[in-house]
């Protein structure tokens, strides 16, 4: 072999290494061949990328299965009594819930006068009403995860813990709402008069 | 030895090193002038298959953002509700109006409807948005008066040197948990003694924060 086709391999070699380099240049680490969340797929017929939920799937992530906590109901029906424990934290969880979740229809109140209803919803009984006054917790936890009539269901917005924290606050609400100043304990009472009414609440 | 170069490459190497340095400074001025003036589509609306009007829904109607992104205070990702949400009201509100045929369309088939995405991260970065918003990073920190679009759009490039202002320093954007929803949110005159404030009682790592792992795992 002469000198001269040496010199020409060697850059040919050279060529051809810059040349690899050009292989970095895809974006195909930017869109890699898996499906992520929200990705459409054409592999099911839907078209859609995630997998709706077998029938009869049960959530274990608060370990046991207990059907009180899961429908409102035990063998006697709709419960009276909440399956968990109900702390001042509980209620607050349920408030700020229910004013995402509820109040465009059923009002801050609960008395059925929300923005929602006021643009053409269909106007639901109000909370205040002595048939649902006397409607146990069981009964609103049961309402939100069956839906009611033309209402929906929440079951699949409103995780369980959150659907119970909402049915005990509109068990607190409709108390507020009936409610006189001789319920307020004097402490507070006090506070009231003197015009505080956030001041002395435990916040 | 014999030579290999011919004399006149002493010239030629001469004005390559030359070249090259002058190279070198053209890209060290173009790169970020090319990065802070490309804009990433910011402020450029994104079409969709029914045009659905935040400004309508959050700030006249009313309805918190979590009602339709479900799960962005405890998952990844804000989620895009499902055409069921929509059908919770607009099975009675506004029926037969052409405006929502598409979403018709999508509930009696059981398909869901095709949005457009309008911020989409490279498969190689991994954001969560349960970490930003339980930490005290508002909604329109990142997406602007999402509240008064009618229409949707970026407001932020969301490239990594975005990302990285508010790693370096998160204190100049914290506000307090509270406030993370509230869209009409304004910073106080003195945003970093009560930025600092909550980096400590948020107990935010930042020296974690600007580490390649975090985003790129
Ligand atoms: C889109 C408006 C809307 C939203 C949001 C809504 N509801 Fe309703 N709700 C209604 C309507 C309308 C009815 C009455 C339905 C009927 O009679 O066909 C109703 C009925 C009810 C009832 C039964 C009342 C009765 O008359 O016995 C309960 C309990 C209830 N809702 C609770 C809730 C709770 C709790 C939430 C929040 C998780 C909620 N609703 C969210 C519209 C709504
Ligand atoms: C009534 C339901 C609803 C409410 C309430 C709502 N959104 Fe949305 N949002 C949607 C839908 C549907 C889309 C997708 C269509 C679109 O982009 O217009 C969307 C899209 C978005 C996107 C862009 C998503 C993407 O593809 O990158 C952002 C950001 C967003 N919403 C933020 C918010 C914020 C912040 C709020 C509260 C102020 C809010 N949304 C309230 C339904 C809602
Ligand atoms: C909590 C109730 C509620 C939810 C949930 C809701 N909307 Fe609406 N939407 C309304 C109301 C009320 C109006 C009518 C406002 C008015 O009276 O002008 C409306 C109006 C509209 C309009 C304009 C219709 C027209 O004819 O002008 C569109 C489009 C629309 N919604 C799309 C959607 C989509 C898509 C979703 C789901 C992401 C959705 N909406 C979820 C209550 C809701
Ligand atoms: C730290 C900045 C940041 C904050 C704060 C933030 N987002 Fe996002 N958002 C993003 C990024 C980045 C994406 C793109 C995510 C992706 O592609 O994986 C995104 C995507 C979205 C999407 C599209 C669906 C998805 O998850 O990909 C929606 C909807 C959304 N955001 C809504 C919200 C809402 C509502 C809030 C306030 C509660 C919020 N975001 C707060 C940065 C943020
Ligand atoms: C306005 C401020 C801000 C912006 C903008 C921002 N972040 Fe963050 N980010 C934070 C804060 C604060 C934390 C919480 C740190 C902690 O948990 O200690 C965080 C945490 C994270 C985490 C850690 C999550 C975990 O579970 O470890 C990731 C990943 C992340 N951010 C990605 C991103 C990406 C990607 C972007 C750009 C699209 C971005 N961030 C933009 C402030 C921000
Ligand atoms: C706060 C989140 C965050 C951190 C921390 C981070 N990155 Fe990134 N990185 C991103 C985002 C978002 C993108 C994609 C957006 C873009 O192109 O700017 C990206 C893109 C990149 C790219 C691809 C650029 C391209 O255009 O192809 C590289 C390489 C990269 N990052 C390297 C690094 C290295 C090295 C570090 C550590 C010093 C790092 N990143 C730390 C968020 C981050």
């Amino acid at each position: 072999m002469t000198r001269r086709t040496h010199r020409d391999a060697r850059w040919l070699v050279a060529v051809l290494a810059l040349g690899l380099l050009l292989v970095g240049c895809g974006r195909n680490m930017a869109e890699q061949p898996k499906v992520g969340t929200l990705q459409p797929s054409p592999f099911f017929a839907d078209g859609s990328g995630s997998r709706p939920l077998l029938e009869g799937t049960v959530s274990r992530e608060r370990g046991g299965i207990d059907p009180v906590f899961f429908t409102g109901q035990d063998a006697g029906g709709l419960v009276t009594e909440l399956p968990i424990e109900l702390s001042y934290e509980l209620l607050l969880r349920g408030q700020e819930r229910y004013d995402i979740f509820c109040a465009m229809c059923h009002g801050y109140t609960g008395e059925g006068d929300g923005m929602i209803v006021r643009r053409g919803f269909p106007q639901p009984a109000s909370f205040n009403e002595p048939r649902l006054l006397d409607a146990s917790v069981g009964y609103y936890f049961s309402a939100m995860t069956n839906g009611f009539g033309r209402m929906y269901s929440y079951a699949s917005r409103i995780p369980p813990e959150d659907r119970w924290a909402i049915a005990a606050y509109v068990k607190a609400l409709q108390l507020s709402q009936n409610a006189s100043i001789d319920d307020v304990p004097a402490e507070v009472r006090r506070a009231l008069e003197l015009g505080d009414s956030e001041g002395s609440l435990p916040r | 030895m014999p030579q290999h170069f011919p004399p006149s490459t002493n010239a030629f190497v001469r004005w390559a090193i030359l070249g090259g340095g002058a190279f070198v400074v053209a890209l060290l001025v173009a790169l970020p002038i090319f990065a802070r003036t490309m804009n990433n589509a910011v402020g450029v609306p994104v079409a969709q298959p029914i045009d659905f009007a935040h400004n309508l829904h959050s700030a006249q109607l009313g309805i918190d953002c979590r009602y339709c992104h479900t799960t962005v205070e405890v998952a990844a990702s804000a989620n895009v509700p499902a055409s069921e949400t929509c059908m919770t009201c607009h099975s009675q509100v506004r029926v037969g109006s052409p405006q929502l045929e598409a979403l018709w369309t999508s509930w009696e088939n059981d398909q869901a409807v095709r949005w457009n995405r309008v911020h989409d991260m490279p498969d190689y970065v991994y954001f969560n948005h349960s970490a930003h918003i339980t930490n005290g990073v508002g909604c329109s920190t990142c997406h602007g008066l999402v509240d008064q679009m009618d229409g949707i759009w970026k407001t932020e490039p969301m490239t990594m040197g975005w990302c990285m202002e508010c790693h370096r320093a998160p204190e100049r954007f914290l506000r307090p948990r509270s406030e993370v929803f509230n869209m009409a949110y304004r910073p106080p005159s003195d945003q970093l003694v009560l930025g600092s404030e909550l980096v400590a009682a948020y107990h935010i790592d930042t020296d974690v924060l600007i580490q390649c792992s975090v985003c790129h795992r």
